[in-house]
Formats: C-alpha cells, sequence, structure tokens
C-alpha cells in the first residue's frame, strides 16, 4: 500500500537568488544535525551493504545452496529458505535492486514533473488548466490496479520497467510541488530582470527559478526515492515485479507462496521487510534533517 | 465557487473517460490477443482452429472495426452490461463484482477513516509536546516507512501464528456457510480484524507525522499570536489550529486514495480475503479478461465516488468554501 509522500509542508519560500550561499554554511549546518547525521550514517551503512554484500556472499541469489530450510547460523547466515536459496545472499541482492528501483523511479517521475511543473507554472493560462487536469487525473487512477492489469500481459518485465512505471504513476506529485513555486517565484524582481535582460524563458527557469527552489526539489526528490522503493515491494509481493531476478518485495512473496508463516521460518520473511523499513526510514530522517538545514526557521528547534 | 464544482465535475468526467478508454485499450495494446491465449490451451488442427477463432471473435465482438469495439465497449460501461465472466461462465460479470465488494468496503471503510481520525489526533496531540513528541514522531516515521507487505506478514505471524489471538487467512471459518447468525458474524469478524488492523497501521505514522507538521505551523503563525494575545487558553488556540490543519490532511486524503484502494489488493493477496483485489488476481490466473476489465471499471469508480465524498466534507468543513458558495447562489 505504501503510501506517496505527502508533499513537504512548505514553510518558506526563498526570497533572495541563492547564488550567494555559501557552501560551508551547508557543511556547518548539517554536521550539526542529529537527524540528518543520523539518517544519512545508516543509509550509507545500507549503501555499502547493498555494494559490498553481493561480494561477500557466498552464494547467488539463485543459486541452490544444497540446504534446505536451515536456521540462521555459521554457515548460512540468515538460513535458506525452502528452495535452498540463501537468504543473505538474496537479502543483498534484493537491496541493490531497491536502491536501483528507488533511483530509477524517482528520477523518471522527477524528469516528468520537473518538466511539467516548471511549464504549467511559467506558461500559466491554457497550459496550466491542461497539465492540471492531467495532474489531477493520472493521481485518481489506481496505479497499483493499472500494473496488475498491464503485468497480467506482460510475460516478461524488467527492473527498467517497473522503475519507469512507477516513476510515471508518481510524477504528479512532483509537478504539483514545482509548479506552485514556480507560481509564486515568476513574479519576483530578480526574474523580471532576467526577462527583461532578455533571457530565454529555457534558461530562466533553468538558471533563475530552479536554483531557488533545488533545496524543496531535493527534499521531494528524497520522499519519492523511498515512495518508489516501499511501491516496488508492494508490486513484487504480487508477483508483478521484474522476472528473473531477486528483489526484497520477491522474497516477501516467496514466503507467503510457501507459507512460511505457518512454519514459523521467520528468518525467511522478517530480514527483508526489516532492512526495507531501516532503508526508507533513514531517508525519511535525513529528510526532516535537511529540511532543517535548508530552512532557518525550522532550525533552532 | 460553481466554477470549482463544474471545474471538479470536469476532472471526473474526464478521469472516468480516461480510465475507461485505457481499460478497454490494454488488451488491444497488449501482445497476444485473448483468444489466441483461451485456445491455445487445446490442442486443435488449424481448419478447426480457425474455425473456432472465428466463433469467438464473433461472440466477444471483436470481428467488428475498432472504433465500433470501443463504442460497444462504451455501451456496456453505461449500461452496466459489462459481460459474462470466462473462467466462472454464466455468472455475469457484475454479479461477481457486487458479490466482492461487500468485503472491499467493509475493510477499507473502516480503516482509512480511523487511521485518518486517530493519525491525525496522534499527531496534533504530539506537537510541541515534549515527551508524546518523542515518541509519535520515531514511532511515526519507522510506520511510514514499514512496506506494507511486510506488515502484511508479521502482524498476522505474531497475532496469528505465535500467540493464536485472530485466524489469518480467509473472511470467515471454513467450516461455515454465509448466513446472517451471531457464529457466521462472530466469525466474520474475527476474520476481518487482522486484514483490518494492517490497513489501519500502514498509514498511521504518515497522517501522524503531516498534522504534527501542521500545527506545529499553525501554531506560530499570526492568527494564533493574535488568539494568545487576546487570552485565549492553549487549549482553545490548539482547537483551531487543529482544524485549519486538517484542511491539508483532507486533500493529502483525496490524493491517496487511488493508491489506498488499489493497494487493497496487496492485503487481500495476503490474507486471502475475497474482495475485489483478490477477484482481479483470479481473474489474471484463469486469464478471464472481461472480468478483469469489469473490476477495473469498478474501481475506477469507487475512487472517483470516494474523491466526491471528500469534495463534499471539504464543504461541510471548510467555511470559506460553504460561504463563497452561498455568495454563488444569491
Amino acid at each position: 500500500m505504501s503510501a506517496l509522500p505527502d508533499t513537504p509542508t512548505v514553510t518558506t519560500v526563498p526570497v533572495a537568488p541563492v547564488t550567494a550561499r555559501k557552501r560551508s554554511d551547508f557543511f556547518y549546518y548539517g554536521l550539526r544535525n542529529k537527524k540528518l547525521v543520523f539518517g544519512l550514517g545508516l543509509e550509507l551503512l545500507l549503501v555499502l551493504l547493498a555494494i559490498i554484500g553481493p561480494m561477500v556472499a557466498k552464494y547467488g541469489p539463485e543459486a541452490f545452496t544444497g540446504a534446505q530450510l536451515q536456521h540462521p547460523g555459521h554457515t548460512y547466515w540468515l538460513g535458506t529458505d525452502t528452495l535452498g536459496h540463501d537468504i543473505f545472499s538474496e537479502l543483498v541482492n534484493g537491496l541493490r535492486e531497491s536502491y536501483f528501483v528507488g533511483a530509477l523511479g524517482a528520477a523518471s517521475a522527477s524528469v516528468v514533473g520537473m518538466a511539467l511543473g516548471f511549464a504549467a507554472g511559467w506558461r500559466g493560462g491554457i497550459l496550466d488548466e491542461v497539465l492540471q487536469m492531467v495532474t489531477n487525473i493520472i493521481v485518481m487512477l489506481p496505479s497499483l490496479v493499472l500494473l496488475v492489469v498491464i503485468g497480467s500481459y506482460l510475460t516478461s518485465r524488467s527492473v527498467l520497467f517497473e522503475g519507469v512505471f512507477i516513476g510515471l504513476t508518481t510524477w504528479p506529485w512532483v509537478a504539483r510541488a514545482v509548479r506552485a513555486q514556480t507560481f509564486s517565484l515568476r513574479s519576483r524582481e530578480f526574474v523580471e530582470m532576467a526577462k527583461l535582460s532578455g533571457k530565454r524563458p529555457v534558461s530562466i527557469i533553468v538558471f533563475d527559478i530552479a536554483p531557488n527552489m533545488a533545496s524543496y526539489l531535493f527534499l521531494v526528490i528524497i520522499l519519492l526515492f523511498g515512495s518508489s522503493m516501499l511501491l516496488a515491494a508492494s508490486y513484487d509481493f504480487l508477483g508483478l515485479g521484474p522476472t528473473g531476478t531477486v528483489s526484497l518485495g520477491s522474497m516477501m512473496n516467496q514466503a507467503q507462496n510457501e507459507a512460511a508463516l505457518l512454519y514459523h521460518e521467520w528468518w525467511w520473511f522478517i530480514p527483508p521487510g526489516a532492512v526495507l523499513t531501516a532503508m526508507v526510514a533513514a531517508l525519511l530522517v535525513a529528510n526532516v534533517g535537511l529540511d532543517e538545514v535548508f530552512n532557518p526557521k525550522l532550525r533552532e528547534q | 465557487m460553481r466554477r470549482y464544482l463544474v471545474r471538479k465535475l470536469i476532472t471526473y468526467v474526464l478521469a472516468f473517460f480516461v480510465g475507461v478508454t485505457i481499460d478497454w485499450g490494454i488488451p488491444h495494446l497488449m501482445p497476444g490477443d485473448p483468444i489466441q491465449g483461451l485456445l491455445s490451451k487445446f490442442d486443435l488442427d488449424s481448419a478447426s482452429y480457425a474455425a473456432l477463432y472465428k466463433s469467438f471473435a464473433q461472440s466477444f465482438g471483436l470481428n467488428v472495426p475498432l472504433w465500433q469495439q470501443y463504442l460497444d465497449f462504451w455501451k456496456g460501461v453505461l449500461t452496466g452490461n459489462m459481460g459474462i465472466s470466462i473462467s466462472d461462465a454464466p455468472a455475469k460479470v457484475t454479479t461477481l463484482v457486487f458479490g466482492a465488494m461487500p468485503y472491499t468496503l467493509a475493510l477499507l471503510v473502516p480503516a482509512v477513516v480511523l487511521s485518518y481520525v486517530v493519525g491525525n489526533r496522534l499527531g496534533a496531540a504530539a506537537a510541541r509536546r515534549k515527551l508524546l513528541d518523542n515518541t509519535v514522531l520515531p514511532l511515526g516515521y519507522i510506520f511510514q516507512a514499514i512496506p506494507y507487505p511486510w506488515l502484511a506478514l508479521v502482524v498476522p505471524y505474531l497475532l496469528g501464528v505465535v500467540w493464536h489471538v485472530f485466524p489469518t487467512a480467509g473472511a470467515y471459518s471454513e467450516t461455515l456457510l454465509p448466513a446472517w447468525n451471531w457464529t457466521f458474524i462472530a466469525s466474520l469478524l474475527d476474520h476481518w480484524f487482522l486484514p483490518f488492523l494492517t490497513v489501519f497501521l500502514v498509514s498511521l505514522g504518515g497522517w501522524a507525522i503531516g498534522m504534527r507538521n501542521l500545527v506545529i505551523y499553525e501554531l506560530e503563525n499570526d492568527a494564533s499570536r493574535y488568539l494568545r494575545a487576546l487570552g485565549a487558553s492553549e487549549r482553545v488556540v490548539r482547537r483551531y489550529a487543529y482544524r485549519s490543519a486538517s484542511l491539508p490532511q483532507l486533500s493529502g486524503l483525496a490524493l491517496q486514495l487511488g493508491v489506498v484502494i488499489g493497494g487493497n489488493i496487496v492485503t487481500e493477496i495476503a490474507f486471502d480475503y475475497p474482495g475485489l483485489g483478490h477477484l482481479i488476481f483470479s481473474a489474471i490466473t484463469s486469464q478471464d479478461y472481461f472480468l478483469l476489465q469489469g473490476i477495473f471499471i469498478f474501481i475506477v469508480l469507487a475512487v472517483l465516488v470516494a474523491n466526491f465524498v471528500i469534495d463534499l466534507v471539504f464543504i461541510t468543513v471548510d467555511p470559506r468554501t460553504r460561504l463563497s458558495m452561498q455568495g454563488a447562489a444569491a
């Protein structure tokens, strides 16, 4: 079910162009923010596990180890499942795939959402009306059901397909945020100045407007990254994920299909969900920390 | 305000149009057609294959031009005739859908409403209160981060398998036949609880955190300062802050509905609960395309209706909407 991000509550809209902001400022406040350090630290650990894990794992993610349903122990660190897969090997590979899908989903949603959001916010008028209508419609379509229907016709699906599909159903969140911010920025003096100087709209958007919402956009993208990973887990759990790969969701799917619950095979389904929870929670906490670093107003608390 | 309502209405009509068109289009865009899929199960020589193909195409209305198929599809949608299920042969698609719908509604409506109410109350209570905030906030983040499928495995594992408090699958005990007596209703409730609990829990954290942030923001705005300056008690200030903060939360709820209603598929699969999500899955495994299309339309409709209900709630909650509507009528 994996809720989509509530669009972060915007408390301030940057007042002046930020080109003058000192980079050192960011690190000064960043390193003193406990939430940011904790969230980022935990996330880095998990990323390291995703990178190094598959190298130190003794088995391939889908290799048959010869031992079924082993408890976690010395040989099989997290045990094995009924099919004889080594859970640790599956887990670290699934971790890698989760990050991959999350990045793909966030990237594709950002590209579409930013393009449409900037266009709607900058041009306004009919274009804005139409794009808003499209956004509202996309938000209302139940994307999971859509994927179920599409997935039922596709016999093979790639990680790329899953990531891009997620992006194509979640971009309205970015588009709404970008549109609202562009709307409020485009009548500022510095934008008027840029217009008077004869700059072209695209370069105004890229060099004058976008930098002023960069921090806000960054926060939205982080939330999208997390929610993409959660959505992917749901898709994979239903068996609609990429075919021929192991993911955290597909591990839970197998555990469910093989009735791991009833046989108390907890080591099979606890780790994938626990790791994913940690991955997303670390992102959320880092996100709040970043918000405080970017937003002086929130900082004192 | 009339403009607002008209725009909403246009959005709904367009969304329905897009939904129906996608529903119709997907089988046509996808490789392989349903008839081929059906016939591939039989060992046929080419002559009888061609004959059967033609007869199926005719009875499914696939032998007419594409635009006419599209119009026929619309006619079916508008007259509520979604055809006959292939897998459950004499049963109409609509009959199957209406049979499954009560289960889905019984799960979703209480879970969504309760998690919204409880989450918001918790979040509002936690805002700017050190002790409560220190528990609600971290728990909120964890709950927001939990992948739903995992919740649907861990909760029944603990409450069903380890502690034997609730059954973990089905909508009622297999030894019972549906009837309106207390044993059956008790069994229904018993089986309903775990899936309900997981749906309730999964969105709780998001609402709590959202509300907490909004209330903090509201408590610091000029209206709250003014109220305090007038000598209002903190309780009153909070009550007003809560009311203003409810509006963005309510529109957030409207935005989530598509995800929540669609997400119910995961719940019903995990708990083997015989609602619409379960039905859509059995339609896929049996390649019952008509059933699939029919359920999709109903889910789209459900999302639109739920959105409309939230629009109505908005009008009653937000005095500005109400006032401007009276203004427009006068």
